[in-house]
């Protein structure tokens, strides 16, 4: 059934540049002949195992000899940025179980698919006013601004209780957090919003609110369950987590849908569609590329030996384009079982707010073609530029008219 | 596979993901604190074909789906 690993060859360096926006970078294409297990070289000359194949990531991403502990020295980092601040003890995507179990079981109950079709009237609210104004101040626009940074930025401040007034604030330092210039640019982005995030506790504290922030402060943080730098720990990740992923998905799906007239009309004919188009989306553009793990024992997986303090890379992106388990992978089809892609990963880590970004999702790229059926690129798309592979990926820009 | 099941959920592996919910939503929902638990009645899953589906979904194992006489493991 399974080959053995192969780890012939010079290892593929991880992370590269995409070449075109919605696919793997063509220098990954040797880690697709190497599946389910091959060897990458990381930013600092380090070598790691990368995970390739998807049934073979199902296993190792729920296997408990793989931790997500950044804190243990043999961790694998991807860059510079994400290395200097290992010793910050990271909440929920940082730690193993207990303690991940303990602080995930907190923060279940805002996020389950009841508590987020009851928030989708509100989701479609805010998609409404910001096409309209979009429309009100006429073509063309710039679409990350306009509507893909706004709108999940706007839903995650009101699940947690952030004021939005402060939108430009947090959205450049989650800016600065996960693409700044070096990586003493990201610390100080880290330090200003954990300062902005304590302070908000504080005031909460003293003037309670009706936000997920308040609800931890009132159950959690006075009984103890969480300290205080926990929960600023927790409130960032919430906050940086809950924009960036959705918006870059909201430009990068849409990029993609207007490079894909064919699919873009099929799903315009048949508005149903929209759920499914979401997941193949999902799984075609694999925005979150490189999970990481470090093995806290030896692992035999197939054929081959993972040692304690190895490290593990998970490559979504070449992982969601496994022949084994999607058929012409490289092909958008609305109408093929995407939902076990692993773009929200897999195991206890799997991403808390994934029902809340299928929502907001399904909403925002329905409403968006819906409202404005003429909408097209305002740029030669090759002239588009979009996020560097060494983050999460999406369009810089997305310029359109109508 | 008309009712020949039986269904149980690990509430203590549970992640509350809602992929259940999600997957076989005639089936599985989740409760106030997130975790995912059986519909009302549904406990031998209602000939419904999405069960499977559901448990495969699972990103953490908790589901197992029994059959009658015979037991089997969570899907990989």
């Amino acid at each position: 059934m399974m080959k053995p690993a192969t780890t012939a060859s010079e290892p593929v360096t991880f992370p590269q540049d995409r070449t075109c926006p919605y696919h793997p970078p063509t220098a990954y294409d040797p880690l697709r002949e190497g599946r389910p297990l091959s060897r990458v070289t990381l930013y600092d000359g380090r070598d790691v195992w990368v995970v390739t194949g998807h049934s073979a990531a199902r296993q190792l991403l729920a296997d408990p000899r793989l931790s997500s502990d950044r804190t243990r020295a043999a961790f694998p980092m991807t860059n510079e940025r994400f290395a200097r601040s290992r010793d910050r003890r990271l909440t929920l995507l940082g730690v193993d179980d207990p303690e991940h179990h303990d602080q995930r079981r907190m923060l279940v109950p805002s996020f389950t698919v009841k508590r987020v079709t009851a928030m989708r009237p509100r989701i479609q609210e805010t998609v409404d006013r910001l096409l309209s104004d979009m429309v009100t101040a006429r073509p063309p626009a710039e679409l990350v601004r306009a509507f893909a940074l706004p709108l999940p930025s706007m839903v995650i401040c009101d699940l947690l209780g952030v004021p939005y007034a402060d939108h430009e604030f947090f959205e450049e330092q989650s800016r600065r957090v996960l693409r700044g210039p070096s990586a003493a640019d990201t610390q100080d982005a880290r330090d200003q919003l954990d300062r902005y995030l304590g302070d908000l506790i504080d005031k909460k504290r003293a003037e309670p609110g009706d936000g997920l922030l308040d609800e931890l402060i009132q159950e959690q943080l006075r009984d103890g369950a969480l300290d205080r730098a926990q929960l600023v720990s927790l409130a960032t990740l919430l906050l940086v987590a809950g924009h960036e992923t959705t918006a870059n998905m909201i430009s990068l799906g849409t990029f993609t849908l207007l490079r894909h007239p064919e699919q873009l009309a099929e799903l315009r004919a048949e508005p149903e569609l929209i759920s499914g188009a979401v997941e193949e989306l999902l799984r075609f553009l694999s925005i979150a590329d490189g999970l990481l793990r470090v093995a806290t024992e030896d692992i035999e997986f197939a054929g081959a030996t993972i040692r304690a303090d190895e490290g593990v890379l998970f490559s979504t992106s070449v992982i969601n384009r496994d022949t084994a388990a999607f058929a012409q992978p490289d092909t958008l089809d609305w109408h093929r079982p995407a939902r076990h892609h692993v773009a929200f990963g897999f195991g206890i880590h799997q991403c808390l707010g994934q029902n809340l970004a299928r929502a907001e999702l399904e909403i925002a790229l329905h409403t968006l073609f819906e409202t404005l059926p003429g909408l097209r690129l305002a740029a030669p798309a090759e002239q588009i530029p979009f996020k560097p592979g060494d983050t999460i990926q999406g369009m810089l820009e997305l310029p359109v008219t109508w | 596979m008309t009712g020949d099941i039986s269904i149980t959920i690990d509430r203590d592996v549970c992640i509350g993901a809602g992929q259940c919910a999600l997957a076989a939503p005639g089936v599985f929902t989740q409760d106030d604190d997130g975790y995912s638990e059986l519909l009302p009645g549904k406990e031998d899953g209602g000939g419904d074909p999405l069960v499977r589906e559901a448990a495969r979904a699972c990103p953490v194992s908790a589901i197992t789906v029994t059959e009658k006489g015979a037991e089997t493991s969570p899907a990989h």
